[in-house]
């Protein structure tokens, strides 16, 4: 089996590392676990945590930066085992509002690669900062490296400006390399119209909604255990769920170039499912204050 | 202090002594708040001192001429060791140059690079137009066979990605799709020039092998040089394997680049290894690399890739050549002729000459690790007893091999390796632990300066003496060549030391 290599991106704060995690367990029932390694590409490194039951795993930067170089650092000192036999490692990186956590990402990476931590492994998961503002964030799909994207998203507006914004940079090593969207993976929010709304989007971008995942608590009662559902409470049906996109993902072949949309067809999209109003319903509001056209008139319609 | 009459321009040695500028120099010191003569004599004893040693050893945040340099540059001198190959720096403008006047300072020969002039723009953009601009125009105006592209700092820190980069500026046909574009990322903050050498060395490969293995070997051997900076070493190379009759393919030969015939007529790109041959290298039957450590990430892509047996040898010395010779004797089945036993013979009888000067004085040696291993073992041979051996580019493999060297004979017993220090450090240790001779590059003067200790220029960069680069160090007549800079370095030492009538002259012989 060659190696597969998958990367995880979407917006801040969307459930990206916790979606990945949940999947990643689901992915370890169906293979062996120990052949799978969970890259963290997030100076908070927090995508390995709940595979190690752990607050944050020592990351590479951590212990480079102890050192004072990335040379001094071992392998096993950062590669650890989680979840059954899964490897897990974090990139890590600086402090906020210091240095480049980017060049972070490609320096954690090279040294997985010249440490052989790549060796022997089937899957590879990258789970990436929500906002890929840099060259180095998007090291994880440069070739060579994940050629299957994965958007965590949901159907609020800013979620969905980042799926776009990510199919965007997909586009632009798309045509030089290897890397395909492998779709977009809804992280309901219990948005009105969600399914149809990200089903829409996704075949605007040329992809697949590869699975819808339902709001459900039980996925925070995991988290404050540090476990994924799958391993809190492997009957769980939100588990269930998980285990059904982990599936889906391992058995996908619907790999695509995406066809990003510009801001003002996305922001049709949302009026037309009835997230934001039409631009000419609050035409004559703009740039009015409170005085000029007070509230109650404005939000009576 | 304008110079007017052309007739009598002082060179800098002179201008600077005449009253004018002495007159300055006192005015800017005392503007400057500048310390006594005794005061500046005092602090310079003391840094002779133990304390200061010390000291200067706990320093954690500051280098003081680190003895190395950084990768692109190491990565360019790989790519003119290929045929009509530029090397495209991607990056801002001022390191190329840099890299350029490195050069040309040692090798006193035009070199020509390439960068993709990054400036503040692309520092945001990323620099993607300035690859498809610049591969464009660099293929248009200089006729390259091959453009190398390697990165600086700046296109390492912003994540440029120069596989997806080239594709895209072929796409944009910036250049023929079957142009060879090989690629590495050498940013400068990681490693040295010799990892540089190393990426560039394995990205040319895999460039220009792809889709050419055969099923049966070419029976030619390759050479890899590593980061080599003395045009006689190749040139010696070549005339040993002529001798032997030795097929092979000399890979990154850049003896012609960096070493050029005054014909009145300029070349853009001297000799080089064909691209043909390089290409073939993949059916080859081995590759023998000359240093170890500039070619890991080469050898390993061999190893793996292309299924061929790789061997480090260095030719220096009697060992290390004899080693060298019987390794592709081996290789080959050609035997080794007469001729190169005869200057085997020739070589050993050199050194037993000298020998008496030698035996057991001891020598501090800095370098590249490749360089100084052989030196190293070349210095053991000769009975010398290395005892500082400074390497900044250091790595635990290395200084395992190197001790491995100094535990098999009891000349290398008195010896400290000094991994990752500096030039300010072999200070101190020349200060607190002196030896008789110090071989280092032309950055060693300072410590010659400061220490009085006596010289051998060997290494890189050598920019304030001439020619050296064009003699060999590898071979047995690498070894008269190292033995003749070695020896009479001490010899004019000892004439200097004896040089005072009626005090040391009694000591001022003829015959040495």
């Amino acid at each position: 089996m060659t190696m597969r290599q998958i990367a995880f991106y979407g917006k801040g704060g969307i459930g990206k590392s916790t979606t990945s995690q949940n999947t990643i367990a689901g992915l370890a029932e169906l293979t062996a676990g120990d052949r799978i390694m969970i890259v963290g590409c997030d100076p908070k490194a927090d995508s390995t945590r709940l595979m190690l039951h752990s607050k944050a795993q020592t990351t590479v930067l951590h212990l480079a930066a102890e050192r004072g170089a990335v040379e001094d650092v071992e392998l096993e000192e950062v590669l650890l085992t989680g979840y059954k036999g899964v490897k897990c490692v974090e990139s890590g990186g600086p402090e906020p509002g210091v240095g480049c956590a980017g060049r972070g990402i490609i320096t954690a990476i090279n040294f997985l690669e010249e440490n052989g931590a790549y060796e022997d492994l089937d899957f590879v998961s990258y789970d990436v900062l929500g906002d890929v503002v840099c060259g180095g964030f998007a090291m994880p799909i440069r070739e060579g490296k994940a050629q299957e994207i994965y958007i965590v998203t949901s159907g609020e507006m800013m979620a969905m400006y980042a799926a776009n914004n990510i199919a965007r940079g997909i586009l632009k090593y798309a045509h030089s390399g290897g890397v395909r969207l492998g779709g977009l993976i809804c992280n309901s929010r219990n948005v009105d119209g969600e399914v149809e709304l990200i089903e829409t989007l996704a075949k605007r971008l040329n992809t697949q909604m590869i699975h819808f995942v339902p709001r459900d608590n039980i996925v925070q009662h995991a988290e404050l255990r540090r476990m994924t559902v799958i391993e809190y409470l492997p009957t769980h049906k939100q588990a269930e769920e998980y285990r059904t996109l982990a599936k889906k993902i391992q058995n996908n072949t619907n790999l695509t170039i995406p066809t990003p949309i510009s801001m003002d067809e996305l922001e049709e999209l949302l009026v037309e499912f009835g997230i934001l109003g039409d631009d000419k319903e609050f035409e004559h509001l703009v740039g009015k204050t409170a005085d000029e056209v007070p509230v109650e008139l404005a939000v009576a319609k | 202090m304008a110079q007017n009459n052309v007739n009598d321009i002082k060179d800098h040695a002179q201008l600077f002594h005449q009253d004018e500028y002495q007159e300055l120099f006192k005015g800017k010191k005392e503007f400057e708040g500048g310390h006594s003569p005794e005061e500046v004599a005092r602090v310079a004893e003391w840094t002779k001192t133990w304390e200061y040693r010390e000291k200067n050893f706990s320093r954690e945040a500051l280098t003081v001429n680190p003895a190395k340099a950084c990768q692109p540059l190491g990565a360019i001198l790989a790519a003119v060791g290929f045929e009509g190959t530029l090397p495209f720096v991607h990056g801002s403008q001022g390191c190329v140059a840099y890299f350029r006047s490195h050069f040309t300072r040692h090798f006193k020969e035009p070199f020509s690079a390439v960068s993709s002039s990054m400036t503040e723009d692309a520092a945001v953009f990323g620099g993607q137009n300035n690859m498809i601009d610049g591969l464009a125009t660099s293929y248009n105006l200089y006729k390259p066979k091959m453009i190398a592209v390697c990165t600086t700092c700046m296109a390492e820190v912003i994540g440029d990605d120069l596989q997806a980069f080239i594709t895209n500026a072929k796409l944009a046909n910036s250049v023929p799709q079957s142009f060879p574009v090989p690629y590495a990322h050498t940013p400068s903050f990681v490693g040295s020039h010799i990892t540089g050498y190393d990426n560039m060395m394995k990205g040319i490969l895999s460039n220009l092998t792809v889709g050419k293995k055969q099923e049966t070997t070419n029976g030619k051997i390759n050479f890899i040089p590593g980061f080599e900076t003395y045009i006689g070493n190749l040139r010696e190379i070549k005339r040993i394997a002529g001798l032997m009759d030795v097929n092979y393919t000399l890979l990154a030969d850049n003896s012609e680049y960096l070493d050029s015939p005054n014909t009145g007529e300029y070349k853009m790109y001297p000799g080089g290894t064909p691209l043909e041959d390089a290409a073939d290298s993949i059916n080859g039957e081995a590759t023998i690399a000359f240093q170890s450590y500039a070619t890991t990430k080469t050898r390993d892509y061999i190893e793996s890739e292309w299924k061929q047996k790789t061997y480090v040898s260095r030719p220096v010395g009697i060992r290390g050549t004899d080693e060298f010779l019987m390794k592709l004797s081996a290789l080959t089945g050609k035997p080794i002729p007469k001729e190169l036993e005869d200057e085997r013979g020739r070589a050993v009888d050199a050194l037993t000459d000298s020998q008496a000067w030698l035996h057991g004085k001891r020598i501090a040696l800095y370098g590249d690790p490749d360089l100084v291993i052989g030196l190293t073992q070349f210095l053991l041979e000769l009975g010398a007893e290395p005892i500082h051996i400074l390497v900044n580019n250091s790595n635990d493999k290395f200084e395992a091999e190197l001790q491995g060297l100094l535990d098999s004979t009891p000349f290398g017993k008195g010896a400290t390796i000094w991994g990752g220090k500096d030039l300010w450090h072999l200070r101190s240790l020349l200060f607190t632990e002196p030896v008789d001779l110090l071989i280092g590059n032309s950055y060693g003067k300072y410590l010659w300066r400061d220490t009085h200790t006596p010289l051998v220029r060997i290494g890189y960069p050598i920019f304030d003496r001439h020619h050296l680069h064009r003699y060999a160090t590898y071979g047995y007549q690498g070894a008269i060549n190292l033995l003749n800079w070695i020896v009479n370095t001490l010899l004019d030492e000892l004439d200097r030391n004896t040089i005072i009538p009626s005090k040391t002259d009694i000591s001022y012989d003829l015959i040495r």
